[in-house]
């Protein structure tokens, strides 16, 4: 049993964290998400080049740096303190975890270039009427000779403006819950057929509604098993909510944080509004709040490579950090006074992107629901 | 970063395993399956079992008695004494006071007092808490006059009274705080005094708690003799010693090892209890619920208690987050005792326990006694500095503020 982390892993909180240090303070943040495009490919460009991090869960011998999900938490947690937009979850975590438990036949290049900065997922799963259930689909993916032609529509799909590819979930057979008859396709965002309509998210980030009609896919754009390809998507959303996990845990501790430094210097009554006892009880209640969030995350991503209790795992740790930022976020904004109201200070936008998490992927309810079942069995 | 055990400390925890099934005392494991109050000796069988085997202090240096165990060794010992339901070790002398003799004791007193400690053969109780001190511990008034009594020795004259004090009933010896300079400021005036509770002036009364048992005493002290030579390290310095008391109690209190067996004892009543709709109560949707969230929460504590212990073995010590652990660890045992009595309904009323823990056939055997654990449980969140003193502590010592 061991917490620690390697030399090596260290060393990647360290390059990412003076990285970021250099390259994305808040103003700069604040600049570039006001505008187009939303995002620094430049940014995108340095974290594979000079960085090297966009190869941190990959092997060595696909060009990456050997590591798992205990990378993807480092580098998703320095990402949440900086509130990074980059499409690092939808294109290494998720995209990269499609390629690499699917045996795909291209799996390999793709793989590379991803490492290189080349190629950007994200990941078209959502839709409509879906909710949180990812079994819930009605795009539809038919047989057509040798491939398959896609039509339907994908909701909210984070990243996408970014994007060079899509990693679609469709219906291939069933009906619209069945948890059989789901198939997974890789789709070029330059398709003939695939059109989006794009827009900010509340938490500066960007997305898109996607729109596939009649594209035409390629045998080889099957991803995984056809008609069973839930599986496969429950097991890469989980690690990505373990990486989210980890994203919130760098988004709730600067919500405590700013919140300490704020009453502390705050005056009113003669006095530093961090001295009034019913403040700093509620300050240890956001930093316990904190600390379980850091401690379930760190078991959700030992756990996520463990197929028997991955799913338990992260359904738990999502209900922690779900309630751990809402409790974290709203008091953060309260202990701010009027000064948490206002666009121009940082707070507010830590508390927009952790309302955000507790959300995605699937709200407290839902994976209270999914951990109820998998624990305690069948409701009545 | 990973939870696996090594082949030698899986080894361990089968060795652990098999020690316990193979020498837990029956007549102990009779009265806890009974739920009666224990005798004195009851309380010390698991004890001397463990003395014998060297086993019984895992928190002490090595060279004192301890057992050398790493972090993850001990962390094992205390999920399988949990899961095989072994009666604790008192922790009065063991883990209260011991700590406090080997830091801050002469060499005298360690070679008087340690082994006694260690083999069970004296029983100590805590004099802290007085009537208008608990939480604000340094208040406390309990005096002791230094003097030089007709045999030319020096004494120090106690008189006072403590409260609260555990299983003060059975003690052959206690550890007092006592005002030795009552012009100094209120900690600074405080001495740390090892007192035989047979020496004359001390009375022991009972006080019953709210669920009908007696665990805790008042005691008076009325012009009660100590010689000075009882006193632990400088007069008018024994607060230095209480607070490092206190740390020692704090951690450990988290309990989740004990947690996660109850959990196991409320899913099963709950598995066997029936819903309105008589079904399972554990497929009840508002009651399911309850549970699993409750386990989240405590899966969340296991973790967070995993990482302190893993800060602790690369030498950082228990520092003042353990408050996180009393906070959570005794929210989580309150949160079990209050859905187990939910669970039983009707049969969390009858109140039918005697000395024989019968429940003389009303309701399931499991319901009898779960108000009172319930009721008792509330003392958890105020014991050991209470969970709002825990915020301060955190606050102040943690945050900086």
């Amino acid at each position: 049993m061991d917490f620690s982390f390697t030399e090596e892993q260290s060393m990647l909180r360290d390059t990412v964290a003076s990285y970021l240090a250099d390259h994305y303070d808040f103003d700069k943040r604040r600049a570039v998400i006001s505008k187009e495009p939303g995002w620094r490919p430049e940014v995108w460009k340095a974290f594979a080049e000079e960085l090297g991090i966009l190869g941190a869960p990959f092997s060595e011998e696909l060009g990456g740096l050997g590591g798992g999900p205990v990378e993807n938490m480092i580098v998703m947690e320095e990402f949440g303190k900086a509130l990074v937009v980059e499409p690092y979850l939808g294109t290494v975590v998720i995209g990269g975890g499609f390629l690499k438990h699917s045996g795909h036949a291209g799996a390999a290049d793709l793989i590379g270039g991803v490492i290189e900065g080349k190629v950007i997922f994200a990941f078209a799963q959502a839709e409509p009427q879906s909710r949180y259930n990812l079994a819930a689909v009605t795009t539809t993916a038919k047989k057509d000779g040798a491939g398959w032609t896609l039509n339907g529509q994908k909701a909210v799909v984070i990243g996408a403006p970014f994007a060079t590819h899509f990693i679609v979930t469709a219906r291939t057979a069933g009906g619209e819950r069945d948890a059989q008859g789901i198939s997974v396709f890789l789709v070029e965002k330059g398709a003939k057929g695939v059109t989006t309509r794009d827009y900010p998210t509340v938490d500066g980030f960007r997305a898109s509604e996607v729109y596939f009609e009649n594209v035409s896919l390629g045998a080889d754009a099957l991803i995984g098993s056809a008609d069973n390809g839930l599986p496969l998507v429950e097991k890469v959303v989980d690690e990505a909510i373990a990486a989210t996990c980890a994203e919130a845990c760098g988004v709730l501790r600067k919500l405590h944080e700013g919140t300490l430094e704020y009453t502390k210097q705050r005056k009113q009554f003669g006095q530093p509004i961090s001295a009034f006892q019913v403040l700093q009880h509620r300050m240890v209640d956001m930093f316990i709040n904190v600390e379980q969030a850091v401690s379930m995350t760190y078991m959700a991503n030992i756990k996520v490579t463990d197929d028997a209790e991955r799913a338990k795992a992260a359904s738990a740790a999502k209900v922690q950090i779900g309630k751990a930022c809402r409790f974290v976020g709203q008091n953060a904004i309260q202990l701010h006074g009027g000064m948490g109201m206002t666009d121009e200070m940082a707070i507010g936008h830590y508390f927009k992107r952790a309302t955000m998490i507790e959300s995605a992927f699937g709200s407290v309810d839902h994976h209270l629901a999914r951990y109820e079942f998998l624990s305690l069995g069948k409701a009545a | 970063m990973n939870l696996d055990f090594t082949p030698e400390e899986n080894a361990f925890r089968d060795e652990v395993r098999t020690f316990i099934k193979e020498n837990y005392p029956a007549a102990l494991r009779k009265a806890q399956d009974e739920d009666r109050p224990l005798t004195k000796e009851e309380y010390l069988l698991w004890h001397k079992v463990l003395a014998k085997k060297g086993w019984v202090a895992p928190g002490w240096p090595k060279e004192l008695g301890g057992t050398g165990w790493t972090p993850t060794q001990k962390y094992i010992w205390s999920e399988e004494t949990a899961r095989a339901d072994c009666l604790p070790i008192l922790p009065f002398g063991m883990s209260m006071l011991a700590p406090v003799l080997y830091t801050f004791g002469t060499d005298e007193q360690k070679k008087k007092f340690l082994p006694d400690i260690y083999n069970g053969d004296v029983w100590w109780c805590q004099g802290y808490s007085e009537p208008g001190a608990g939480s604000d511990l340094a208040s406390l008034k309990t005096k002791a006059e230094r003097i030089t009594a007709d045999d030319g020795k020096e004494y120090y004259i106690v008189n006072g009274q403590k409260t609260w004090t555990t299983l003060g009933q059975y003690a052959d010896w206690g550890f007092f705080l006592v005002r030795t300079d009552p012009d100094a400021k209120p900690q600074a005036g405080i001495s740390f005094l090892l007192i035989d509770m047979k020496t004359p002036g001390i009375t022991v009364r009972p006080i019953i708690t709210l669920e009908g048992g007696h665990e805790v005493n008042d005691v008076f002290l009325d012009n009660v003799k100590v010689p000075v030579e009882n006193r632990i390290f400088h007069e008018n310095q024994g607060w230095t010693c209480a607070k490092a008391l206190l740390a020692h109690e704090r951690s450990g209190i988290a309990g989740v090892a004990r947690s996660k067996r109850n959990l196991e004892k409320l899913r099963s009543i709950a598995n066997t209890e029936r819903s309105d709709t008589g079904s399972a109560l554990l497929t009840d949707a508002f009651f399911r619920r309850k549970v699993a969230e409750l386990e989240i929460d405590l899966t969340a504590l296991e973790f967070t208690e995993l990482r302190t212990l893993a800060g602790e073995s690369s030498g950082k010590g228990p520092g003042p987050e353990s408050s996180i652990l009393k906070i959570k660890g005794t929210e989580i045992q309150q949160r079990l005792q209050e859905l187990a009595l939910e669970a039983v309904g009707h049969y969390g009323a009858p109140f039918l326990r005697d000395l024989s823990g019968s429940n003389a056939g009303v309701g399931p055997d499991y319901a009898s006694g779960l108000a009172g654990d319930m009721f008792n449980g509330r003392k958890t969140s105020i014991y050991g500095g209470s969970n709002e003193i825990q915020r301060n502590i955190i606050a102040k010592a943690v945050l900086g503020l």
